[in-house]
């Protein structure tokens, strides 16, 4: 088999916070091969941003990575020199945020900020560089972008910026982009616009994707494979058609139950009941029992291990782990 | 829709400008909402659909009271709530009701929750100081707080739970309307399905009548009856759901539909993509509203704005080629 791009090797991210410490993302494991997209999916607090923000080596200052590590291309980028990661995520790895304008510097203008990588990681002259701006934008389907260059952010829309942050993060023809949470805070015409724009660079490009987001729609519409996480645990991951249509852990089941689904006309949803644990206060057994209808005496004893459901597709879950060992 | 039964709430024409400041000397009008007309059956439920700043907010603030209106009829209960001197609003307020969607920002992280649900009982006179306690701890239970939450605090709860507080001191007054903002929009998917059933059983049971507000289509159809559709101030289509989803009229609202991403990956689609974006209310396109980003735009689209007519089958659509 070819070595995947990146993989994430047993990651556990913690948090040091005056209240104690959040371990944020525990054990984590996947790859991403060239070219491949990857969803992570998760609701809020599950890990799945840190995760990416360690890859990127943008995780802030409170939190550390405690045990295991990322590899790109074989090699581990944990522990390596600053300088090497930031030729790095310059070069080869992208990121783009839920909220352009946040990552946007509000007194520059955009070109002036798509210039900046190029001619720092690409060594562009200005005028060059200018040139390959303006193309970038127009690349991104933004209608007159030598005008655009010239604007400022908050002279754009919501939908505008994200496509001029994704023009920036193309600047340097990254292997992967890492798009968390990319159209969260647009409009739906305009997010299927975005996610659109996406698919079609992903080929062209022949780019990875590292997709974190919340919305089962838009992973089954874009992903390859999928990584399922819960109180910063991946609890379960396998190919897109294998997590959709015979997912096996239980909260990977709830979830997709969860979610309306226009024409499906039922009275009630089936929801999952209480709520995500404190992650300052994890039990040292399945996060998940204590919302779990299935859960066994053996879920509240130890942590599962990983359970192989056939081609790339595992579980950790005593009860799947039982099922299929019955 | 049957006009025959039961109306709660009718809206006839409603207009909402804002005066906007334009450049350092030009002013120029917002037109938020422009001529919007509805009516919601008793016990039913209206979703109001649309994207940032099609007016869909404004119309469930104007409804309310909470803002003055430009033109137009709100009538609830035959009564223009909008012609009522400010104590006769005052007395009316409890029967219609707000819930937003972060309830954080309505409310005091200082109150207690059980006193933050209680306050609006004893200050309409529905609860005295002595059996209040006993009202909002009921109120608390249908809404699927526990007793012991009552003397806590805003901050102490997460996302869903806040927002069955909000919901609970929404309807501790039993009211007969409740206009709901993105209820959901902020909660994660397994929350939400918990607070998406909270409304079906307020329906269902407490025969509470709703206006819901929502970009999210599918949210939209699960809870409610008839499905208006708003963009750039304007209603484009309105229907029950059952006809707005099988048989969508208005390009806008088809390529709203076709926008949803489905979460099944073996039907991978292509999808209509509606090129460009909502234009600034504060300068519609002439003629339809849609015509820059309909892909059947026809020269008489460009010209004259089309109506709301009303189909042979009761369905709504302000589109001349529908």
């Amino acid at each position: 088999m070819n070595q995947p791009l990146i993989e994430f090797d047993r990651l556990s991210v913690e948090i040091h916070t005056k209240a104690g410490i959040v371990r944020a993302a525990q054990d984590v494991s996947f790859s991403i091969s060239a070219g491949q997209t990857v969803a992570l999916v998760g609701e809020s607090g599950c890990g799945k941003s840190i995760s990416a923000l360690s890859l990127m080596g943008l995780l802030p200052s409170a939190a550390r990575v405690a045990s295991g590590e990322i590899r790109y291309q074989g090699a581990p980028l944990t522990g390596q020199p600053r300088e090497t990661l930031r030729r790095l995520r310059g070069n080869d790895l992208a990121m783009i945020f839920q909220e352009p304008m946040s990552a946007l510097n509000p007194v520059l203008t955009i070109g002036e900020q798509i210039v900046e990588p190029l001619i720092k990681h690409q060594r562009l002259r200005p005028k060059a560089a200018w040139v390959k701006a303006v193309a970038l934008l127009d690349k991104v389907g933004l209608a007159r972008p030598d005008k655009i260059a010239e604007s400022y952010p908050h002279e754009l829309s919501g939908g505008m910026l994200q496509r001029a942050m994704i023009a920036m993060s193309m600047s340097c023809q990254p292997k992967l982009l890492i798009a968390d949470e990319p159209t969260t805070a647009l409009d739906v015409t305009i997010s299927a616009q975005i996610l659109d724009l996406l698919q079609t660079l992903q080929k062209s490009e022949q780019m990875a994707l590292l997709l974190i987001t919340h919305d089962l729609g838009v992973v089954a519409q874009m992903a390859d494979f999928v990584v399922v996480m819960y109180a910063g645990r991946v609890v379960e991951s396998g190919p897109v058609r294998a997590i959709f249509k015979h997912p096996q852990h239980p909260y990977t089941q709830g979830l997709l139950a969860a979610r309306p689904v226009p024409g499906a006309r039922l009275a009630r949803l089936p929801s999952i009941r209480g709520q995500v644990p404190n992650p300052m206060n994890l039990p040292e057994y399945c996060s998940f029992a204590e919302r779990c209808d299935q859960a066994q005496a053996q879920c509240r004893q130890g942590q599962p291990e990983y359970v192989s459901l056939g081609a790339m597709h595992q579980s950790a879950c005593f009860v799947v782990q039982k099922r299929e060992f019955a | 829709m049957n006009q025959n039964q039961d109306i709660l709430l009718e809206v006839r024409n409603l207009a909402k400008h804002f005066s906007a400041r334009e450049g350092v000397f030009g002013r120029s009008i917002v037109r938020a909402v422009d001529g919007v007309s509805f009516c919601i059956r008793r016990g039913s439920s209206l979703g109001l659909v649309g994207e940032s700043g099609s007016g869909k907010t404004t119309v469930g603030r104007t409804v309310l009271g909470l803002h003055r209106r430009t033109a137009g009829e709100v009538l609830f209960n035959n009564i223009d709530i909008h012609a009522l001197k400010a104590e006769q609003l005052r007395t009316l307020r409890p029967h219609f009701q707000l819930v937003f969607q972060d309830p954080m920002g309505s409310l005091n992280p200082r109150v207690r929750v059980g006193d933050a649900i209680g306050e609006a009982l004893l200050e309409h006179k529905r609860a005295r100081a002595d059996d209040v306690r006993d009202k909002v701890l009921e109120v608390m239970q249908i809404c699927g707080l526990a007793p012991e939450h009552y003397a806590r605090y805003p901050h102490e709860f997460s996302g869903g739970q806040r927002q069955r507080i909000g919901i609970a001191r929404a309807i501790a007054l039993k009211p007969e309307l409740i206009v709901a903002d993105e209820p959901v929009s902020a909660l994660d998917v397994s929350i939400q399905a918990q607070i998406i059933n909270l409304f079906s059983d307020l329906k269902e049971h407490q025969g509470v009548t709703f206006l819901f507000i929502s970009h999210d289509l599918a949210v939209v159809e699960h809870l409610c009856d008839d499905i208006a559709v708003m963009y750039l101030g304007q209603i484009v289509e309105m229907a029950s759901k059952e006809q707005l989803f099988s048989q969508p009229r208005h390009p806008y609202t088809q390529g709203l539909l076709s926008a949803i991403p489905i979460a099944d990956p073996d039907q991978r689609r292509s999808r209509i993509i509606l090129k460009g974006e909502q234009p600034n209310p504060a300068n519609p396109p002439t003629g339809c509203r849609f015509h820059p980003r309909c892909s059947f735009v026809s020269e008489k689209c460009v010209k004259t704005a089309p109506e709301l007519r009303t189909l042979p089958d009761g369905h709504q659509v302000r589109c001349h080629l529908a």
